[in-house]
C-alpha cells in the first residue's frame, strides 16, 4: 500500500519531459515486430502517459523547429517531393492542419471553403491564409510550410505495381540513416540493411499492411535508439560530428547524463484523398539520468540492453557502450 | 415519405461509418438514379480517393457504389444507382429513398485508385460503369492531369453524358453499339503515349474484352486498371463441405450460398465489409484442402499458398475444406 503511495507521489513531481516520453519497453526483452496498433490512443506508463493525440506539440517545439530551420538551410537535400507527390503534400496538410486545430483548439485554428484555406497558430502568431494544391499560396511551398509547424519528420511513400515508394519527404532528425539517399527507393530496398527482420519476413508482412489501410485510416508504432549527446539530427549526412561520440561514451564521466533513450513515435496515415501513405516519424530523447527516476524503467531498458543480440545492438550503433549504459542502469 | 427509414442498428460493412442525410434525388435515365447524401450538421466528409465506393445500408442489406465526385474535400457524397428489378433487393430500395431520409453509409473505401505516375488517363466505361470513371476524369482535371474517356452506353440510357461532355470536350468519345466502340478502343490503344494508364468499369465480359485486347497489344499490366463494382454476380458455385477444426463443426455450403453466408447462418461471427472480395476482411485460414479463389484481394502469390482465404466470395476446388476455425 505505501509502495503505491510513494510511487505516485514520485510520479506527480516528474518533470514533463519524463511524465510524456513514450518509454518503448514492456518487458526486459526487445525483439523486431511488426508493432502496429491504432493510432490516437492514451498509453500510461509507470511514470506519466503517452499517445492520446496525433501530433504531439511539447515544451521543445520551437528549438526543434529552429533546429530544422538550421538544418535545412545548410543542407537542402533533406526535403525532396518527386513531382507526382504534389497532391500528395496538399492532402497531409488538409489531414493534419484540421487535426491539430481540433487537438489544439486553444492555441490552433483552421478552416477551409473549398480550396480556400486559413490556418492560425498562436504559438507562432502565425496567421495564413493558403489555397490547396497551389504551391505559390505559400511563400515556402507546401511541405517546407508544413515542416514548420510539427514537430514530426514527414515521410510520403506512393503505393503503386503493389509496392510503396518514398518519394517525397522533409525529414531533419533521421537516426542514423540518410533520407536524400532513400529517395525514390522501394519500401523493401530501404529497410535491407536492418538484420534478422528479412528472415522473420517482417518488412513485407508490414508492408502488405500498410499496402492495405484503407484511406483515412491511422495507424503507429514506435522504435528506439540511443544517441550521444542531445541532439535529434544523427543523419548519415551529418555522421562526422555524432559518429565519433560512440566509441569514446563508455568511458566518460558524463555518460548518464549525456547518453540519451531515443524513442520514435511513427504515425502511418492513409491520405484520405491520394491514398499514399504518410508515415511520421516524431523523435524524443531522455538521458539515463532521468530514465533512471523511474525505478522500473530503469529496470527495463538496463536489462534490454544487457540482453539485445549483437548483431541488433550493432545495427542500432549501440555495441559499443550498451555494457556500460546497462550496468549503470542496473547498478542504481 | 420515408419510405425507408434509418434502420435501428448499423449493418457490421457500415460500422464505424456516417450517418448521411439525403439531400438530393435526380434522375439520370429511366433506370438510374442519382442520389446526394451529406451530413445532417452540414460538416465537411472525409475526402476520398478518385474510383472509391460506399458501402450503403439499406434495410437489413448492404450494397456498394461508386462515388460520382472528384473526392477533393466534399461536402456531400454524389452515387448512381442502377435499378435491377431482380437483384437482392438494394437498389429497389435505394430508387425509394427520398430527400430527408438517412442513411448509414461506410466512410469510402478505394480499390479503383489513379496511379500517380500517369501522364495520361484512357477511362473506358460501359453503362452505369461511368460512376467511377467520372470520377477519376474529375479528379485528373483537378490535378491538372488530361484524361480521356470513351463511354459505351445504350441510346437514351446513358446516365451522366452531359456532365462528361463538359469535363471532357473533345476528349470524349460516345459510343452506342459494339462495332463503334470495337473501331475507337483498336484505334485509342494503339495510339496512346507511353505513360497513360487505363481503367475500365462495366460488365465482366466488358472488362475482360477491353482488358484482353490491351494486353494482347503490348500493354504492361501494371497500366491496366479495372473496378469489379457494376459488375454481374459470380456464377452459383459448385456445393461444397467445411470442417471447422477448431469448432468442431462440419457445415455444407450450398450452390447459391456463400461460406460467409453459411458460417453466419451457423453463428459464427466473420468479420466482413464489402462482401465481393475486394476489401479483405473476411479473410480465413485454410488448413487443408484447395481454395477456389473468386476474390480480388489477394495476390497470385498469396492464393497460390492456398492458406488463406476470402469467404464471403471464394469456395472450394475440393469437395471438402479444413479451416482453422
Amino acid at each position: 500500500m505505501s509502495i503505491t503511495l510513494d510511487k505516485d507521489t514520485d510520479t506527480a513531481t516528474l518533470p514533463e519531459r519524463i511524465r510524456r516520453f513514450p518509454f518503448p519497453f514492456l518487458g526486459d526483452q526487445y525483439r523486431y515486430s511488426a508493432n502496429v496498433e491504432p493510432a490516437n490512443k492514451n498509453v500510461p506508463t509507470d511514470a506519466g502517459a503517452w499517445g492520446a493525440g496525433l501530433i504531439d506539440i511539447d515544451e521543445f517545439y520551437h528549438k526543434e523547429l529552429a533546429d530544422r530551420e538550421a538544418i535545412l538551410a545548410r543542407d537542402p537535400s533533406r526535403m525532396a517531393v518527386l513531382p507526382h507527390m504534389r497532391p500528395a503534400v496538399w492532402d497531409t496538410i488538409a489531414t493534419l492542419l484540421p487535426a491539430m486545430a481540433a487537438e489544439y483548439p486553444d492555441i490552433m485554428s483552421f478552416h477551409r471553403e473549398g480550396n480556400a484555406c486559413r490556418w492560425q497558430n498562436k504559438l507562432q502568431d502565425l496567421d495564413v491564409q493558403f489555397t490547396v494544391g497551389d504551391d505559390d499560396s505559400l511563400p515556402t511551398g507546401p511541405l517546407r510550410f508544413l515542416g514548420t509547424q510539427i514537430q514530426d519528420d514527414i515521410v510520403l511513400l506512393d503505393i503503386r505495381d503493389n509496392t510503396m515508394w518514398l518519394d517525397a519527404g522533409l525529414v531533419t532528425f533521421a537516426a542514423d540513416w540518410s533520407f536524400n539517399f532513400d529517395v525514390g527507393m522501394s519500401f523493401l530496398e530501404i529497410h535491407g540493411p536492418v538484420p534478422r527482420v528479412k528472415e522473420e519476413n517482417i518488412i513485407s508482412r508490414a508492408e502488405q499492411f500498410l499496402m492495405r489501410l484503407q484511406p483515412g485510416e491511422q495507424f503507429r508504432r514506435t522504435n528506439w535508439t540511443m544517441t550521444v549527446g542531445n541532439r535529434l539530427d544523427t543523419s548519415t549526412e551529418t555522421y562526422p560530428e555524432w559518429g565519433p561520440d560512440r566509441g569514446t561514451i563508455a568511458t566518460d564521466p558524463d555518460m548518464p547524463d549525456k547518453l540519451h533513450l531515443r524513442v520514435e513515435v511513427q504515425h502511418l496515415i492513409r491520405l484520405p484523398h491520394t491514398g499514399v501513405l504518410l508515415f511520421l516519424i516524431r523523435s524524443y530523447l531522455l538521458p539515463l539520468r532521468d530514465i533512471a527516476k523511474v525505478p522500473t524503467w530503469r529496470q527495463k531498458f538496463g536489462h534490454v540492453l544487457a540482453e539485445l543480440p549483437d548483431d541488433m545492438a550493432e545495427y542500432k550503433g549501440i555495441i559499443r557502450y550498451r555494457k556500460a549504459a546497462s550496468d549503470w542502469l542496473l547498478a542504481g | 415519405m420515408t419510405i425507408t427509414a434509418l434502420p435501428i442498428t448499423a449493418h457490421p460493412a457500415v460500422e464505424g461509418g456516417l450517418q448521411l442525410e439525403v439531400t438530393n434525388i435526380s434522375p439520370q435515365t429511366e433506370s438510374i438514379v442519382s442520389i446526394t447524401l451529406a451530413d445532417p450538421s452540414g460538416a465537411r466528409l472525409p475526402s476520398y480517393v478518385p474510383g472509391s465506393h460506399l458501402v450503403v445500408q439499406y434495410g437489413s442489406g448492404v450494397n456498394a457504389y461508386s462515388l460520382t465526385g472528384s473526392g477533393n474535400g466534399p461536402t456531400e457524397y454524389t452515387i448512381s444507382v442502377l435499378r435491377v428489378e431482380d437483384g437482392a433487393g438494394g437498389s429497389v430500395a435505394m430508387h425509394q429513398l427520398g430527400v430527408g431520409d438517412r442513411v448509414y453509409v461506410s466512410r469510402p473505401r478505394s480499390a479503383f485508385a489513379p496511379a500517380s505516375t500517369a501522364t495520361h488517363h484512357l477511362l473506358i466505361a460501359a453503362g452505369i460503369g461511368i460512376t467511377p470513371v467520372l470520377s477519376h476524369a474529375r479528379a485528373a482535371a483537378d490535378r491538372g492531369t488530361t484524361s480521356s474517356l470513351i463511354y459505351v452506353y445504350r441510346p437514351g440510357a446513358g446516365a451522366h453524358v452531359e456532365e462528361a461532355r463538359d469535363l471532357l470536350g473533345p476528349a470524349l468519345t460516345e459510343c452506342s453499339d459494339r462495332n463503334s466502340f470495337q473501331k475507337v478502343l483498336a484505334e485509342q490503344l494503339m495510339t496512346q503515349s507511353l505513360g497513360t494508364h487505363l481503367y475500365v468499369c462495366g460488365p465482366v465480359a466488358f472488362m475482360d474484352a477491353v482488358l484482353d485486347q490491351a494486353r494482347e497489344l503490348g500493354w504492361p499490366p501494371a497500366r491496366l486498371h479495372s473496378e469489379a463494382f457494376g459488375a454481374a454476380e459470380l456464377d452459383d458455385g459448385e456445393p461444397f463441405t467445411v470442417n471447422l477444426v477448431r469448432s468442431g463443426l462440419k457445415l455444407d455450403v450450398p450452390s447459391g450460398a456463400s461460406l460467409l453466408e453459411t458460417l453466419e447462418k451457423a453463428g459464427k461471427t466473420i468479420p466482413n465489409m464489402c462482401r465481393k472480395g475486394i476489401c479483405g476482411e473476411c479473410v480465413l485460414p485454410v488448413l487443408r484442402g484447395t481454395p477456389q479463389h473468386r476474390d480480388l484481394y489477394l495476390t497470385d502469390q498469396e492464393k497460390a499458398e492456398n492458406t488463406t482465404m476470402m469467404c464471403c466470395v471464394s469456395r472450394s476446388e475440393d469437395p471438402e475444406l479444413e479451416l482453422d476455425l
